[in-house]
């Protein structure tokens, strides 16, 4: 039932240092999570853009040091496609994501505290009913654990170098909108430096 | 009515302008005192502490499967006899694990980063829900409990979150984590609109 004690303050640890990113990210925050959403504030876009990019480049080049191994998820379509139309409703309008909201709690947001016992209550919801919604989530056939590489033949530096090539185009755009000469943007910015200046 | 709505909203400071004051400015040296980093670097910052998941505890950055577990284990100590019949444990050991003891880091580092900068938002309805739904509390605490239910639920159905599908498998250029992310957003951009119109989102 517990895993042996150097694994367990490994993850602690581990978490700490999300828990703070996430809370110096601003997106523990209701209105950021929102913005995103009806396109006001970018902050989620860029910090899960740069994680993507910066992790996919880290892992894949561990992978060939053997030094890691990959954890995929399944794609059952039925299971993936109503999970994710479940999991975006209801975040729009809880406003959180899990592990920002566990954040929120930090921060002392109260609807959050609400909101990590409905998470329970939504799990306790899938595993008491695991037997059947396990066969409806392959109803529509289950393709494996693959990656998008192996699926079209392709290599995986392709595709990383196609994120990266999005990222720099992104934050290159991104700069050359943000002159000092547009007053409007103060009122958008996801971090301090810009108000500040 | 209409005035007396317009003054308790000049109590609360422009929400934009909040995050940007630290405690005092003093404290600006220390990274932790202030109120946000740069979006880019908190990403960076998730991405190596990915590789580091992955490299110490062969495990990606995710959440939803430590609720999963602690659900499980307390359905196992209310309804033992229910749970002997669940294919649920026959499949999965719920247990308390490198996961877990990842959400109370991500509790504790929060409580820690937001004590150091001072930025404590002990609020029952967010600013932004207030003007366009009133400020019921009982409202705000119903929806978030059911939509965080729903959250959770669909999260398991898919196996992952918004860390786990979201970040740890798309940067593994997981097939099912594109086809997940990709779903989720378009749904929740959707269901933002529905809630805030176009009009109304002007308030954010």
């Amino acid at each position: 039932m517990f895993d042996p004690i150097w694994k367990l303050a490994l993850g602690l640890i581990t978490g700490i240092v999300f828990g703070i990113l996430l809370q110096k990210g601003r997106v523990a925050k209701y209105h950021v999570i929102l913005g995103q959403f009806l396109f006001r504030d970018w902050t989620v876009v860029k910090i899960m853009g740069t994680a993507v990019v910066v992790g996919s480049v880290g892992v894949y080049a561990l992978l060939e040091a053997n030094a890691v191994s990959l954890h995929l998820k399944p794609l059952m379509w039925a299971g993936v496609l109503a999970g994710g139309i479940c999991f975006g409703a209801g975040m729009a309008l809880f406003g959180y994501c899990p592990g920002t909201s566990v954040a929120a709690c930090g921060e002392g947001r109260r609807d959050a505290m609400v909101g990590v016992v409905g998470m329970l209550f939504g799990a306790a919801l899938f595993v008491g009913f695991y037997p059947q919604l396990s066969a409806f989530a392959k109803a529509w056939g289950d393709a494996g654990e693959i990656t998008l590489p192996q699926w079209t033949g392709t290599s995986p530096w392709l595709w990383i170098g196609a994120l990266v090539a999005i990222a720099v185009v992104g934050i290159l755009t991104e700069r050359m909108k943000h002159t000092p000469s547009r007053p409007r943007h103060a009122k958008h910015v996801g971090h301090g430096k810009h108000v500040r200046a | 009515m209409r005035s007396a709505k317009g003054a308790t909203q000049r109590l609360h400071p422009p929400i934009e302008t909040r995050y940007l004051q630290t405690k005092t400015g003093t404290e600006m040296n220390n990274p932790l005192a202030k109120h946000a980093w740069s979006p880019y670097l908190v990403g960076a910052g998730i991405g190596v502490l990915s590789w580091f998941a992955f490299w110490s505890a062969d495990h990606p950055l995710g959440i939803t499967t430590a609720f999963e577990h602690t659900a499980a284990l307390g359905i196992q100590a209310v309804a033992p006899q229910f749970a002997e019949s669940n294919s649920y444990f026959q499949d999965n050991s719920p247990k308390i694990g490198w996961e877990w003891m990842l959400v109370v880091g991500v509790l504790l580092g929060s409580l820690l980063s937001s004590f150091a900068s001072g930025d404590r938002e002990r609020v029952v309805v967010p600013e932004m829900w207030r003007r366009r739904f009133g400020d019921s509390a009982a409202l705000r605490m119903s929806v978030a409990f059911f939509a965080a239910g729903l959250m959770m639920f669909g999260a398991r159905l898919a196996k992952g979150c918004t860390s786990g599908h979201g970040i740890s498998g798309t940067l593994q250029l997981a097939a099912s984590s594109w086809v997940f992310s990709i779903t989720f957003f378009t749904v929740a951009i959707v269901t933002a609109f529905l809630l805030y119109g176009r009009r109304a989102s002007e308030n954010v």
